[in-house]
């Protein structure tokens, strides 16, 4: 990673606990994700000047914003921010409230910039409207040109997608993606969408309770967390006690006893043998056996049981087996709808899938109390499956 | 008609609104955005003036202003006047008695924006003073302009603080509403007629400039 641009950590007991450390290169987008009240956007508002923290640091390239003894204030930190809501001046029209950021210059610098700003955000032609004339994704954009009018040395974005419907967020965050590549910014972008963090954000800081977990690539984070809370956070679901049988380092795997399963794992030499370990497998990474013709893949970790649950999720049937029959343990699998519908899955069919090795993940042990999965994520209402 | 009364008359209100709006602009600020102790105090304080009987605030006012008071003693020691019976003590008074008619109005518009909006201000690179004049006080003229018009048609109308404090002192401190109390007790009926149609038409004007205002504000929603 290259020379980190802004350096992070903030600590405070009250009046909300705070206990958070990141770094951000220049260029780099870093989302941060957690439930609501994680401490996500005070965060955000920190590095922006717009809260104290007791005790903090804040240092942008050879800046320092706030320290023991310094606190800078948010006029002189050169920061965009892009509020959840915008917080647009009401009374400026588009132009106007981005020249509002642009400070002292000639008035045709000051418009000839302003209008490039919006150009760079798709807005040519709109320049003289009201906020209230502008639609929701239009205010957005708006809001990203006035940002971005400072020159930032750093980019925070809070939840900036949440106030549109669902084909504008597409679209704003594709236009985001493609932004990035102009600016050569510490980009911070706060939002409580996995989906959103994993598709725009090159690492991924996940925060509860003002506490910063753990850090890393989206997708590499989401499939390795380092523990049971942060594999909840993140929405891995399967998540179950195992033993590790052995380890056999020269074959590069680990072995964890599950039920009457001996699973072969990525080598985790950390673990001892006969150590209780908590182990998880994402749905992705279950494959169905075919049920007309066994094929070679099979014998990876093969697990068999009977569908408990199968509903219509998407382009997915979100697929409930019940291990070897069993009320209790239960693995929850993503087919695609075609193989779902080409292998007649039905509830109460017996199955047979692999765990891929890669998929495997261990974790240290702790109790795990029977509840939903990531319960912040509203998922939306599941289909039934139609019969054909 | 009493010219010169009227004249005074405006000659206070202008004066009470162009020291007053300044001050509820600051003291209605901070009743809007800051927390601290003693707010709850400090807001009850503002809205006793709507009330307290006039000629019990005249009263104390005047005892206030008393030539033997510190306040009195004050004032002469920096301007050689006094206060009672003064134009300056009936401009002191006027403020006082306008406080909730200045500071309410502003409280609540100061209240309708949002912080974030005077955070953007401040994110853009905008000093206080700078938000204050390019974002606050555009978004809160509605607040300002009722400010205004109430403190204004309220100053021309007061008459117990008026006379407790001021006294009847033609073109010093006989207003419009004493003068019209004057040509009633010398029976001066048209004179009074006259002085009371202009004051209601001045007050009439007030009321819908106001409603006007805030009908235009709810359009914009």
């Amino acid at each position: 990673m290259a020379e980190p641009a802004l350096r992070v950590r903030l600590a405070q007991r009250a009046p909300i606990p705070l206990a958070v450390e990141f770094e951000c290169a220049a260029g780099e987008l870093l989302a941060l994700v957690g439930p609501s009240g994680s401490g996500k956007t005070t965060t955000l508002r920190a590095i922006a000047g717009l809260v104290r923290p007791r005790e903090a640091e804040i240092r942008c390239h050879d800046e320092v914003w706030q320290d023991a003894g310094r606190f800078v204030a948010p006029q002189a930190r050169h920061v965009g921010l892009v509020f959840q809501h915008y917080a647009l001046f009401p009374h400026m029209s588009a132009r106007g409230n981005v020249e509002a950021a642009l400070g002292a210059m000639p008035a045709a610098a000051r418009r000839a910039r302003a209008r490039s700003l919006l150009e760079l955000v798709h807005l040519a032609g709109l320049e003289d409207r009201l906020p209230r004339a502008l639609s929701g994704g239009q205010q957005q954009r708006v809001a990203v040109a006035r940002a971005l009018a400072r020159d930032p040395k750093v980019l925070l974005l809070d939840e900036p997608f949440s106030a549109v419907d669902q084909v504008t967020r597409r679209r704003l965050q594709r236009e985001l993606a493609q932004l990035r590549q102009r600016l050569n910014l510490p980009i911070v972008l706060v939002t409580h969408d996995l989906e959103e963090a994993a598709s725009l954000a090159d690492r991924m800081v996940v925060l509860a309770s003002g506490e910063t977990l753990q850090a890393g690539p989206p997708f590499e984070l989401m499939a390795r967390p380092r523990n049971v809370q942060i594999a909840r956070l993140v929405d891995f679901r399967n998540l179950f006690h195992g033993e590790i049988a052995r380890q056999e380092a020269a074959a590069g795997r680990t072995l964890v006893r599950w039920l009457g399963y001996t699973l072969e794992a990525v080598s985790r030499p950390e673990f001892g043998p006969g150590e209780r370990v908590c182990w998880g497998v994402l749905p992705a990474h279950c494959i169905l056996h075919r049920r007309d013709r066994p094929s070679r893949g099979e014998r990876e970790n093969p697990i068999a049981g009977v569908i408990g649950e199968l509903v219509r999720f998407g382009e997915n049937a979100a697929v409930t087996m019940r291990v070897d029959g069993r009320q209790d343990t239960e693995l929850q699998l993503a087919i695609p709808l075609h193989v779902a519908q080409r292998n007649r899955l039905a509830v109460g069919v017996e199955i047979g899938v692999s765990l891929l090795q890669d998929g495997i993940h261990l974790m240290p042990y702790e109790p795990l109390e029977r509840r939903p999965a990531a319960t912040w994520l509203a998922g939306p209402v599941d289909q039934p499956l139609g019969e054909d | 008609m009493d010219w010169t009364a009227l004249a005074l008359s405006l000659r206070l209100a202008a004066a009470t609104a162009l020291v007053l709006l300044p001050l509820a602009i600051l003291a209605a600020r901070e009743l809007a955005w800051r927390r601290f102790a003693g707010k709850a105090v400090i807001e009850t304080l503002v809205a006793l003036p709507l009330v307290l009987p006039p000629t019990v605030l005249g009263y104390y006012l005047l005892v206030a202003f008393a030539p033997a008071s510190a306040l009195g003693r004050a004032f002469a020691a920096l301007t050689g006047g006094t206060l009672a019976f003064s134009f300056a003590g009936l401009l002191a008074a006027s403020i006082i008695f306008n406080l909730p008619f200045a500071v309410q109005p502003l409280q609540r518009a100061f209240e309708a924006i949002p912080d974030e909006v005077r955070e953007a201000g401040w994110l853009c690179g905008m000093s206080g003073w700078r938000t204050l004049w390019q974002v606050e006080l555009p978004l809160a003229w509605p607040g300002l302009l009722s400010a205004f018009v109430l403190t204004f048609a309220h100053t021309l109308g007061e008459f117990g603080v008026v006379l407790m404090v001021g006294g009847n002192i033609p073109g010093e401190t006989r207003t419009a509403a004493i003068a019209i109390y004057d040509r009633v007790q010398e029976l001066d009926d048209h004179g009074a007629a006259t002085m009371s149609a202009l004051l209601l038409a001045i007050s009439f004007v007030s009321i819908v400039v106001i409603y006007g205002i805030d009908r235009a504000r709810r359009r914009r929603g």
